[in-house]
């Protein structure tokens, strides 16, 4: 006999006046190999149509999922519920904005970050469709892709204790996305420019070293390691422009 | 009702159509992509494997060019391709590579020197020359002659998918991510614009432009198991079918990828084939290599597909609860291969299945992977039936693949045809002027409006969006899958025209207030069924098997009726069938048909005479 699962999920709908925010309670008898996926879409087939929730690839790969499950954020296309106890908790991340039940806006706020940290690459040098690529040494091009995983859940700017006392705050996928461009030799952008994003407390100086970014990212992104290495750099570009002065 | 102008509208803001807005951004015009999802999310992001493009950096891609690329496309395609589409594909390929190179992908690199790699779960020996060090690397894929899918570890689609997105945000590319187009506003002869549904609050609003582009990507979610990401739901095809104008191209050729895992389609990719993985029964035992002696496992997709389908019915499949399926062995690739150049495969394992692949194997089947088929465009991706409409990628029937795909050549299409088409849609913005008609664009949102308001009072019936969309799935599943019948595609047409009545008495049992996701169903249903018909259909008609379309009472491709291409038509909304046209496949005959040099099969040469 299989179990019957206990979900507590979080409801409100910001476009219907009568709706006020409230957990409400679903039971669903668990399969073999079901994932929140799986239980969420037979949630609003079988149960409540009106169910907001997002997934997009149910694959782990497009970070359309991220929610706070049982107390933690994560991708709920990868959580089977036969690591979960009977009742299972579902809140939406915290920081982004509610669209409804479960659904955040974190396309905004990452478009926004774009911005911010100007995500693309810094060149002067113009494409030359007749020339041969420019070389580059293969650990470099891996070094630059594992960065570059970051699918852009959101999962570490909630789970960001700076991210959740001040909104300007960059968070670990903002510094992560720095980071990534810092060690790409085709961004002709240079530390001190680095420094103007960065450098302060909305930046890589804001981080309070809790860590808890890297503890849930769903990539296994070293994010630990990006933001020492991006402290020390700032630190020591810091020193660098009050000598300059 | 809030009204958005821009030159460019493009309908999806994956690869291909934030290339294209690219190129229009660069020419001087404004771009707006629309997509259910931040633009990062699309399903070009999840293609792990790579993209097709001649190099020849790799010594094992030594004396590629774009005539061998061409060459393989064209038989991949089973000879349904336009030659003419699939020789600018092949041409621009390597160039696009590079720039995107320039624009901040991480190719994997050339590593000169003595390597180890796996065919056929055999180790073999290369040296990559020193000259070469740093060049962009390929790997292996089937269906090609050379080593010539470029690649970043096995996120190749998402980190393409990055750079491309970045290069929108530095070129001022607007995303408006969730948000839904509904309907085409057009007056018969132009297309100007869209009326769309906000998915954070619910509301329609209208954009409004010079130059729409269908850039959504496939329609598999019409099958129940499909590798497909949940928004490949075919929502913009359908409301290009609704103009009763614009035709769907060869909507009958699907491709089902051989190895998606069992139970959740979740694609694991081809570059563990490519890479030297082997397909196993339920002895354990290679079969591959009896079928398909030479390209063995690396035959193209609708060839292996189809042989592990036959394995199966041979009694040589794996029972499960979740039907019956083969193995994928990846295990002598060892473990730094595995958890390196296949993390993302890995993970999948690990994650979605409790399997570790180092030690275990994966239980794979064929699934629904790619659609051929989509909206007809010409060879500078302008739609057929209405001026200042333009497709691209997936969504597309461009038609560079045919009857059939070659792994790594869609993932490379996207950027390609994206920077092609987006050319072209320059070219098109240069000279055009139009004139928006106020009380047409007020009818398109009356219309749209009535629809909803029909849905939430159920005016027309109480049928649930579900279970009418689960009997759509099941009935291409059953009917319109790997191997088809004259016999099962009658059921299939038969059974779609029963759900399609159902399709227009659903109701919905929600209220329908805000962003209500069974409204957002509802609203695309009809316009699926309509999709699952023109290939049930389409199927049934073609009394022949090319490529992915295999047809078990005709087994011969028949080049003398049926070098075609289907031209699918909804042209009245009260029809119960699609309207079906044909045209030359291609005007331009580089290759003449003949014998593709693997998946054996019997040829009725265009010179027979007819009986």
């Amino acid at each position: 006999m299989s179990r019957l699962l206990k979900f507590n999920i979080f409801r409100y709908n910001p476009e219907d006046t009568l709706s006020s925010p409230h957990m409400e309670e679903f039971v669903l008898e668990e399969t073999d190999a079901m994932t929140l996926f799986i239980a969420l879409n037979r949630i609003r087939e079988e149960q409540d149509p009106s169910l907001q929730f997002d997934f997009c690839c149910r694959a782990g790969i497009c970070g359309s999922c991220g929610m706070v499950i049982n107390g933690r954020p994560g991708l709920a296309c990868h959580t089977k519920t036969k690591d979960l106890p009977g009742e299972i908790t579902l809140l939406p991340l915290p920081v982004f904005k509610l669209v409804g039940d479960l659904s955040v806006d974190t396309g905004s706020w990452f478009r926004e970050m774009y911005t911010k940290t100007e995500s693309w690459i810094h060149t002067d040098k113009e494409f030359d469709a007749d020339a041969l690529e420019e070389r580059m040494d293969n650990k470099v091009a891996v070094g630059i892709y594992e960065l570059e995983r970051c699918v852009e859940c959101g999962c570490c700017i909630s789970a960001c204790g700076t991210a959740r006392l001040r909104e300007d705050f960059l968070g670990a996928a903002a510094l992560n996305r720095v980071a990534r461009f810092l060690i790409d030799p085709r961004d002709q952008r240079t530390d001190s420019d680095y420094y103007e994003i960065i450098g302060n407390d909305m930046g890589i100086f804001g981080c309070m070293g809790l860590l808890a970014c890297e503890d849930v990212c769903p990539k296994h992104l070293p994010l630990q390691n990006q933001l020492g290495f991006l402290r020390r750099k700032m630190g020591i570009t810091s020193l660098k422009r009050i000598f300059r002065k | 009702m809030q009204t958005i102008y821009t030159d460019l509208l493009v309908v999806g803001a994956g690869l291909a159509g934030e290339r294209a807005a690219v190129e229009a951004a660069d020419a001087g015009f404004s771009a707006i992509c629309l997509s259910l999802v931040p633009a990062r999310r699309s399903h070009s992001s999840a293609a792990q494997g790579g993209m097709q493009a001649s190099l020849g950096n790799s010594v094992m891609g030594e004396g590629d060019c774009p005539d061998v690329h061409f060459a393989d496309t064209v038989k991949g395609s089973d000879w349904g391709c336009d030659q003419e589409v699939a020789r600018l594909f092949a041409d621009a390929a390597p160039i696009e590579m590079r720039r995107l190179a320039h624009w901040g992908v991480p190719w994997n690199r050339v590593v000169p020197g003595k390597s180890i790699y796996f065919k056929g779960g055999k180790q073999f020996e290369k040296i990559e020359k020193e000259e070469k060090e740093g060049l962009i690397m390929a790997r292996s894929f089937g269906g090609t002659a050379k080593w010539r899918t470029c690649y970043t570890s096995d996120g190749t689609g998402h980190a393409v998918m990055c750079t491309m997105d970045n290069r929108c945000a530095q070129m001022g590319v607007e995303v408006h991510d969730k948000t839904e187009a509904i309907a085409l506003i057009h007056d018969g002869e132009t297309c100007s614009g869209v009326v769309a549904r906000c998915l954070r609050n619910g509301e329609l609003r209208v954009y409004l432009a010079k130059a729409v582009m269908i850039a959504s990507g496939g329609f598999g979610r019409i099958y129940p198991n499909t590798t497909n990401a949940v928004i490949c739901d075919g929502g913009a095809h359908a409301m290009c079918v609704e103009t009763g104008l614009v035709p769907m191209g060869n909507m009958e050729a699907v491709q089902f990828h051989p190895t998606g895992i069992v139970p959740t389609d979740i694609l694991v990719t081809e570059g563990c084939r490519g890479d030297g993985g082997t397909l196993l029964d339920v002895n354990e035992k290679r079969f591959m290599d009896i079928y398909e002696p030479d390209k063995a496992e690396l035959a193209s997709r609708d060839v292996v597909s189809r042989w592990m389908t036959h394995h199966m019915r041979e009694g040589h499949g794996v029972k499960s609860p979740y039907g019956e399926h083969l193995w994928l062995d990846i295990r002598h690739l060892g473990e730094e291969h595995i958890t390196g150049k296949l993390r993302e495969v890995y993970e999948i394992c690990t994650s979605f299945l409790g399997v570790n692949p180092v030690h275990q194997l994966i239980p794979v089947r064929p699934t629904q992977h790619y659609s051929m088929g989509g909206v007809r465009t010409n060879k500078d991706g302008a739609a057929y039936g209405l001026k200042g409409l333009f497709s691209a990628g997936e969504a597309a029937c461009w038609d560079m693949h045919g009857f059939n795909r070659l792994g790594g050549n869609s993932l490379a299409e996207t950027v390609v045809a994206g920077g092609i088409v987006g050319r072209k849609i320059a070219e098109y913005l240069e000279g055009c002027e139009t004139i928006f008609q106020t009380a047409l664009i007020s009818d398109a949102v009356k219309h749209q409006q009535a629809r909803i308001d029909a849905l939430v009072k159920c005016t027309n019936g109480s049928e649930n969006v579900y279970k009418v969309r689960a009997a759509m799935q099941d009935a291409l599943n059953k009917w319109a899958n790997i191997f088809r019948t004259q016999e099962g595609l009658e059921k299939c047409v038969a059974s779609l025209q029963d759900t399609l009545v159902r399709a227009r008495n659903v109701g919905l049992r929600s209220d329908g207030k805000g962003v209500n996701p069974e409204l957002a169903a509802a609203l695309k249903l009809e316009g699926q069924v309509k999709l699952a018909l023109m290939v049930a259909y389409g199927a049934l008609t073609r009394t022949e098997s090319r490529g992915s379309h295999n047809r078990e009472d005709f087994p011969a491709r028949n080049d003398r009726d049926w070098l075609t291409r289907t031209l699918a038509y909804w042209k009245s909304a009260d029809d119960t069938l699609p309207t079906l046209e044909y045209e030359p496949a291609t005007a331009v005959v580089e290759i003449p048909p003949g014998d593709r040099g693997y998946g054996k099969s019997e040829i009725i040469s265009a010179d027979d005479k007819k009986e």
